[in-house]
């Protein structure tokens, strides 16, 4: 039986030192065994890796920022979508989620763009500044957590809290702090890189682990991989990790997906105390860098992203390979600076 | 004490703990100790069979296994 061959967008190309997901994304979707695929990359600078892979991206289209708006965002897609015809489109970022949900019901009505994602409600609650309430909603245990908007409120809050704190950015970043004068750097770096608010967390002693997976909207988990880090980048990036056999962290992620009627890819990171408990200390509403070891460890979830969003047969997964790895690498590309000025002038490549 | 069923030995003496992904290498003898402990023998078991085996005194025999087997349930290995 022949197999569907479906347009596929992927943002996220930045395959640098902290990379986003997007090559990972790609990676999953040429293996898969249901489809095939036309990728097209979305870049937003000239200097994404991914743009110039070319035996892994079709063709790549410069999309604008974030904040140049939602109309914008669209007219880009517009043009994009009568050139290529997408299919389905992966959006990788945190930042850009907004919109992309914003959009969801015109890309699929006017373009017949498809995206699985979180609902608003779902996007706006698992919130860092938000996720404290959130676990105590949903049952899950959160570090304790406060928004701060100043350096003036950062005293009252290291009180409460205790050293050491977590100082995090909205979106990314998180730096620990040991004093009050080092929360208070730590704040100024932050919210000068990622605005405001900066979270300021309790610290949980143990081991970091995350799950990667999926939801199904109505409450049942279509897969999920526990991993843990072994080797991280000074950016705290994982660069080695490792797939783990862990029943109780999968219940966690059932009881959440369950409770939250998760709809879409996620990474939970969790930390492990010595105690064996487990602290939800971040919702991330899209697949991580290393989703690629979930296809190595047997589960494809990406393609089971893009099948669920097709009306496709899928079956959740419940099981995977433990002990798997991934390592990753750097590599230098030689590339034409032909191609870097199309993409630079043009906005295609 | 017990190994955890789920923690694996390889020939090499390569040990792999899959709820935390942390992995170990033993020598042969702290190989046979997980060996014996995953046969559910006693401690008492071990040590008689140490001192049958090689040549060491039982002081030493003693210290040994127990800084052995502390080390094991430190790192989570055993239930």
């Amino acid at each position: 039986m022949s197999k569907p061959k479906y347009t596929v967008a992927v943002t996220g190309l930045n395959a640098i030192d902290s990379p986003g997901p997007g090559i990972a994304v790609i990676r999953a979707l040429r293996e898969s065994e249901s489809f095939d695929v036309r990728i097209i990359g979305l870049s937003y600078e000239s200097l994404e890796p991914g743009i110039y892979m070319h035996d892994l991206v079709d063709k790549t289209y410069q999309v604008p920022y974030p904040n140049a708006g939602q109309q914008v965002l669209f007219e880009r897609f517009d043009y994009i979508n009568s050139k290529e015809n997408i299919d389905f489109l992966f959006p990788n970022f945190d930042a850009e989620l907004f919109n992309f949900i914003s959009l969801q019901t015109r890309l699929d009505e006017e373009l017949g763009i498809k995206m699985v994602l979180p609902t608003q409600e779902q996007f706006d609650a698992r919130h860092k500044a938000n996720l404290y309430e959130y676990g105590k909603e949903h049952g899950i245990k959160v570090p304790f957590a406060k928004m701060v908007f100043s350096t003036a409120e950062i005293p009252s809050i290291a009180n409460e809290i205790g050293f050491p704190l977590v100082v995090k950015g909205k979106f990314y970043d998180a730096k620990i702090a040991y004093s009050t004068d080092e929360a208070m750097q730590h704040f100024n770096k932050i919210s000068a890189q990622w605005g405001l608010p900066v979270l300021v967390q309790e610290f949980i002693h143990g081991s970091e682990v995350n799950v990667c997976g999926i939801g199904d909207g109505n409450g049942v988990t279509l897969g999920a991989v526990p991993m843990r880090k072994l080797y991280i980048t000074d950016k705290g990036k994982a660069w080695a990790g490792i797939s783990l056999d862990d029943e109780k962290l999968l219940d966690v992620t059932q009881k959440l997906v369950k409770a939250t009627k998760w709809r879409g890819p996620f990474e939970l990171e969790f930390m492990k105390t010595n105690e064996d408990e487990y602290n939800l200390i971040e919702i991330n509403p899209r697949f991580p860098a290393w989703c690629y070891l979930t296809v190595g460890a047997g589960q494809n979830q990406v393609e089971s992203l893009v099948n669920m969003a097709m009306g496709n047969k899928m079956k959740p997964f419940t099981t995977y390979d433990v002990g798997k790895m991934f390592i990753r690498y750097s590599y230098d590309m030689v590339v034409n600076m032909k191609e870097f000025e199309q993409i630079s002038t043009i906005g295609e490549l | 004490m017990k190994v955890r069923k789920n923690v694996a030995i390889s020939d090499s003496g390569f040990l792999f703990n899959p709820s935390s992904g942390d992995s170990y290498s033993v020598n042969p003898i702290g190989q046979e100790i997980i060996q014996m402990l995953q046969e559910e023998k006693s401690e008492l078991e071990i040590l008689d069979y140490i001192l049958k085996e090689y040549m060491i005194d039982k002081n030493t025999v003693e210290k040994d296994l127990y800084d052995f087997l502390n080390m094991l349930k430190n790192y989570k290995l055993t239930e």
